[in-house]
Parts: C-alpha cells; structure tokens; sequence
C-alpha cells in the first residue's frame, strides 16, 4: 500500500515536471533541431534568442501589455470588488459571477468574440484589441485577490475612519488600500503571469508586426525547428518561477489564489 | 431640570436586516452626562448608538443633538465619536498616527496636532508608545489608543460599545475607573452600551434599561438596583426569588403557595436577591439541595413548596449542609416590589 502510493506520488511529480525538465534540457542542446534526448550539451540556442529580432519585439510587446492590462484590470477590478464586498447591491451575487465567469470561459471563446464583435466591427488597432482583451481576461483574477483581502479586513475600521470626519473617499485611499496593498501586489503578479503566458485570446487579436511572444513562438515553430524554443519557453518558464517565488516571499501569494 | 436635552431621540424607529429592532425610542441626555444604555444582546442597544453615530439610517423618528436635527446628516459631520468593542485601531498606523487621523482629516496645523495627541495619549496614561503599531500593544493599552483617538477630536458626544469586554477583569475595573475620572475631567457626554450589570451601576449618572427595542426603566443606578420596576429588571439587577401575590400569600413558579403573615399592598409581584433572603430563623422551612461557596459568601439553593430559592450568606456565618432542613424568611423589606412583567 505505502509502495503504491509512493509510486503514485513519483508518477504525478513527473507528469507535472517532466515537461519542464525536458524543455530545459532539449534548449541546452547542440544540435540543430529540436530532438530529446539531445545529441550533445550546449549554451548556443540559449545565446541564439536573443539574436531573434522579432522575439525582441514581441518580448516588449508582451512586458508592456502584461503591465498595461494588469493595471487596467486592477483600476476596474479593486472598486469592483470593494463594492461587491462592502454594499448590498441587488443581484450582488449574480454580478459578482459575471465579473468572475471570465475565468471558467475558454480563452479561445472570448478571443474569437472580440475579434468578430468588437475589433473588426469597431477597426479597432491590434495593439488595442490585445490591451482589452488581456484587461478582459485579467479583470476577474483581480476581483477575486481583492476580494479576498477585502474579506481580512474588518469594516469598523472604516467606520472608525468615517467617524473621525474622514469621507468616504478618503477612507477608501488612506486606510483600504494600504491595507489591502499585499493582495493588490499579489493580484498584480498572479494578472501580470496570466496575461505573458497567454496563448488563445492573443491568437485572435495579434496580427501582422503586432504578436505577443507566446504567439511568436508558435509561428516561429511553424519555420524553424531548432531547439532555440525550446531555451525560450525554458528561460520564460525560469523567469516566472523567480517572479511567483518572489512574490510567495514578501506577500505570501499563496493565501490569495 | 428644564435645561433642554443635549442629545434628543424622538420616536426613533431602527430597522436591520428588514427587521425592527428599536421602536418609538424616545431618549434625552444632558450636557456632561454619562448615560448607561443596559440590557442583554440583541435588545437594541449596539443599533441604537450604531443609529446616533449616522452609521445606520434610521427606518422613522429624529436624532436632535444640540438642538439641530441630525437625522439625515452624513455620519463624519456630526461630531460623534465611537470607541468600538474591538478597538478597530488602523493596523498599519502607529499610536500618534491613530490618534493623530481625525485631527489631520480635518486639516488641524502641525505643531497644534502634535500637541493635543500628546494630550490625548498622556490623559490614558500611554505616553513613550507614540511610534509602536497597534499590534505591537496589549489589548488594554490597544484600548487606551482607542479612547485617545476618540477623544483627540473633541467630540460633542462620545460613544462607548462595551468597551471593556475583551479584557480581563483586573483590567476592566481599573479601565472603568478611568474612563470615570476622563469623563468627569473633560466634562464629556457619553453614551455607554453594555450588558454587564456592574459595570453600568459603576459607571452611570443614570442606567437605561433597554428590552427588546424598547426602554424597560431609565433612571440612576441606585434607583435602579433598589427598586426595579418590572421582572425583567429585577432579574437583571440580580432579584432572583421571584413571586406573585395573592391574598394569602407568595405564589411560586409552580404555582404551589407560600403562606405570609403579612402581605405588601398593592403589588402583584415580589422579588429578593439571594442576599435578601434571612437564612436560619424565620417561620418557612426548605431542604438544602445545593451549597457553592463563593469567597466572600456561600451561596444555597433550598427547595420550598413554592419553588427553589438562592440564598446567599456571609462565609463566617452558619453553615447548613446539604439534605438538611432550615428555616428561613423572606422580609418584606429586603424585597423589591413589581408592577409589570
């Protein structure tokens, strides 16, 4: 019985990071195709990345919407959620599960919708489209951080606040927010991976000269098949790791998501 | 007596939750008063300040404090000051920061904030933890912050909900003595709410005694202690022998009766505390079923055919034991006598 379930623990553990492991060793190797294992061990596909001009590109691409679209979704999400949380407002439940059926929607649904419905109706730029579809997709990961630091904070001492003279605003700034920082920071990171690792929306909404970097990879496989994807989706993979790492230490991301 | 009331409620009528929980209150406080709202929970009185504070709309009825009508105005215009049950400091001020909150809200120069905090935290004793953050505190000195960050403002009226719950009893009374003499100090209207019954008679100019959303009797302490005017009062005063009166004499709960050689006049319903009934003498006889000794007194239960009864005496006195029959009598002046349920 304990064999078996040791033999389980290992078989789960490889199905979850054995991809991780192989995508790290097949970007180390020398050859020139993409093959595990690999012929022999080296650091030149993982030096070829950053030699890719459009890879540069779609990297910043990327960095910027991924910041741009988390803050959106924050400036939206936080008073969305300080709402649902705070006041009774008919059909509150209701509301908070629409704000939050993102989540539970394939990507691939909400993209197509917007390129269909929205971009091409409007002739909206691509850069625009991607910026709110992300803010979109993000909107419902910021509601559901906030709200649950919004939870640990207790309503009387915004009452207290009211009943110094504070006004409602003031409150909500001087003594919501500062309370609520580590969740918004952690709302933050948890929006920022989401929208650099997404793949089905941006397919819809990325065009010519405007591809995020998850999408400029898949069309870069399309053409070439050397390991240099391979040392990307490693370093990208490597990158988030730190970031979530990080975040886990000085926010304790972990009791938001 | 014809000063006109500082805080007036006129048929204050409170709903929660679609609920009425106070109805028709009326209620006036003098200037410099300190008023004890008691009962148990849930008979309105958390509603009630919650009310006078502007955090709750009331469902009819008006507030008139200092004769303007406050009813509808926003609750950080009114001057009223809270002290919650739980402190609710702001986690991540320190002291001089909470205390400081109301008077840079309301854009008090620098050097004039600087002054009355150290005033305020000098008057509740916490001079030297100005820089700490409220976690870094005990709960009584997290306490003390509260009541400086209330009274640094100067409000008109200040408002206490059960404020010493949470801490230990040692605590509590020092706490109650103190906020007695800051009361008097700063010649401050206070409301305070509360369902301990020693801290109300302690504290107050004068107790109201509130029952389900209605004021049961209002009036000071002694009066109060002394001479309830209903059942529920008694009961909480600590009146715990309760009967009715016929003719002939006490009618217990069991309906079974207590032949009197006297009957007070007039009353349809006495009561005794434990105190107030005479243990050993006296022309009824009972069986003690329980004795816990209590320190200063034991306290008996003795089984009549009217009911059992507590009885308390001093712990030198006579001690009756368990199973044994005593006698004992229920003077008509230790009672206090009731007209209403």
């Amino acid at each position: 019985m304990r064999k078996l379930s040791h033999a389980v623990i290992v078989l789960v553990l490889l199905f979850l990071l054995g991809p991780f492991v192989i995508i790290c060793i097949a970007g180390l190797s020398s050859g020139e195709t993409l093959a595990f294992p690999p012929p022999g061990i080296s650091w030149r596909w993982v030096e070829a990345v950053f030699a890719v001009e459009s890879f540069r590109a779609s990297f910043t691409l990327s960095l910027l919407l991924g910041v741009g679209a988390t803050l959106a979704a924050l400036i939206l999400g936080i008073p969305a959620a300080y709402g649902l949380d705070r006041y009774r407002v008919p059909g509150g439940g209701i509301l908070r599960n629409v704000v939050t059926a993102p989540i539970v929607v394939p990507g691939i649904i909400v993209g197509l919708a917007l390129l269909r419905h929205l971009l091409v109706p409007l002739r909206l730029p691509l850069t625009l489209g991607l910026f709110l579809g992300h803010t979109a997709l993000l909107i419902p990961y910021a509601v559901r951080v906030v709200s649950a630091s919004l939870a640990n904070l207790r309503v009387d001492i915004e009452e207290a606040a009211i009943l110094l003279g504070a006004s409602r605003a003031r409150t909500f700034f001087l003594i919501v927010l500062p309370n609520i920082r580590a969740g918004i920071v952690a709302a933050f990171i948890l929006g920022f991976v989401t929208s650099f690792n997404q793949v089905s929306v941006s397919l819809f909404l990325s065009g010519p000269g405007v591809t995020t970097l998850p999408i400029d990879m898949l069309f870069y496989m399309d053409f070439n098949y050397d390991p240099s994807v391979a040392a990307l989706s490693a370093l990208l993979a490597i990158l988030s790791i730190i970031v979530v790492l990080a975040a886990e230490r000085f926010v304790g991301l972990s009791r938001y998501v | 007596m014809s000063e006109p009331d500082f805080l007036a409620l006129k048929r204050l009528t409170l709903a929660y939750g679609g609920q009425t929980v106070v109805e028709a209150l009326d209620l006036g406080i003098r200037k410099g008063e300190l008023v004890v709202l008691l009962g148990p929970s849930g008979c309105g009185k958390t509603t009630t300040m919650r009310a006078i504070a502007g955090l709750l709309t009331p469902r009819d009825g008006r507030i008139l404090l200092g004769g303007r009508d406050i009813t509808r105005l926003a609750a950080n215009k009114r001057e009223v000051g809270l002290v919650f049950q739980s402190y609710a400091l702001f986690p991540h001020m320190t002291v001089f920061d909470n205390v400081a909150f109301g008077l840079r809200v309301k854009q008090v120069a620098k050097d004039e904030v600087a002054r009355r905090v150290a005033a305020a935290v000098a008057s509740v004793g916490l001079d030297g933890f100005e820089g700490r953050l409220p976690k870094a505190l005990s709960g009584g000195q997290q306490q003390r912050v509260a009541l400086a960050r209330s009274i640094a403002v100067e409000p008109r009226l200040l408002l206490l909900d059960e404020p010493l719950s949470n801490l230990d009893a040692r605590l509590r009374l020092e706490m109650r003595s103190e906020l007695r003499r800051l009361q008097r100090e700063l010649d401050m209207t206070m409301i305070y709410v509360t369902h301990d019954q020693a801290e109300a008679l302690a504290l107050a100019d004068r107790v109201v005694v509130m029952r389900a959303g209605r004021i049961e009797q209002s009036g000071p302490p002694q009066e109060i202690y002394e001479r309830p005017r209903s059942v529920f009062v008694a009961r909480f005063m600590g009146f715990e022998n309760i009967f009715r009166l016929d003719g002939r004499g006490l009618i217990g709960e069991n309906g079974a009766s207590l032949p009197m050689a006297e009957i007070a006049a007039g009353a349809k319903v006495v009561a005794w505390r434990p105190q107030g009934v005479r243990l050993g003498g006296g022309p009824h006889k009972g069986t003690v079923i329980g004795a816990s000794y209590l320190g200063q007194t034991v306290e008996y239960l003795i089984a009549t055919p009217a009911g059992p009864i507590k009885a308390e005496t001093g712990a030198s006195s006579a001690r009756f034991a368990n199973g044994s029959e005593v006698a004992f009598d229920l003077p008509f002046e230790t009672a206090a006598r009731l007209y209403a349920e």
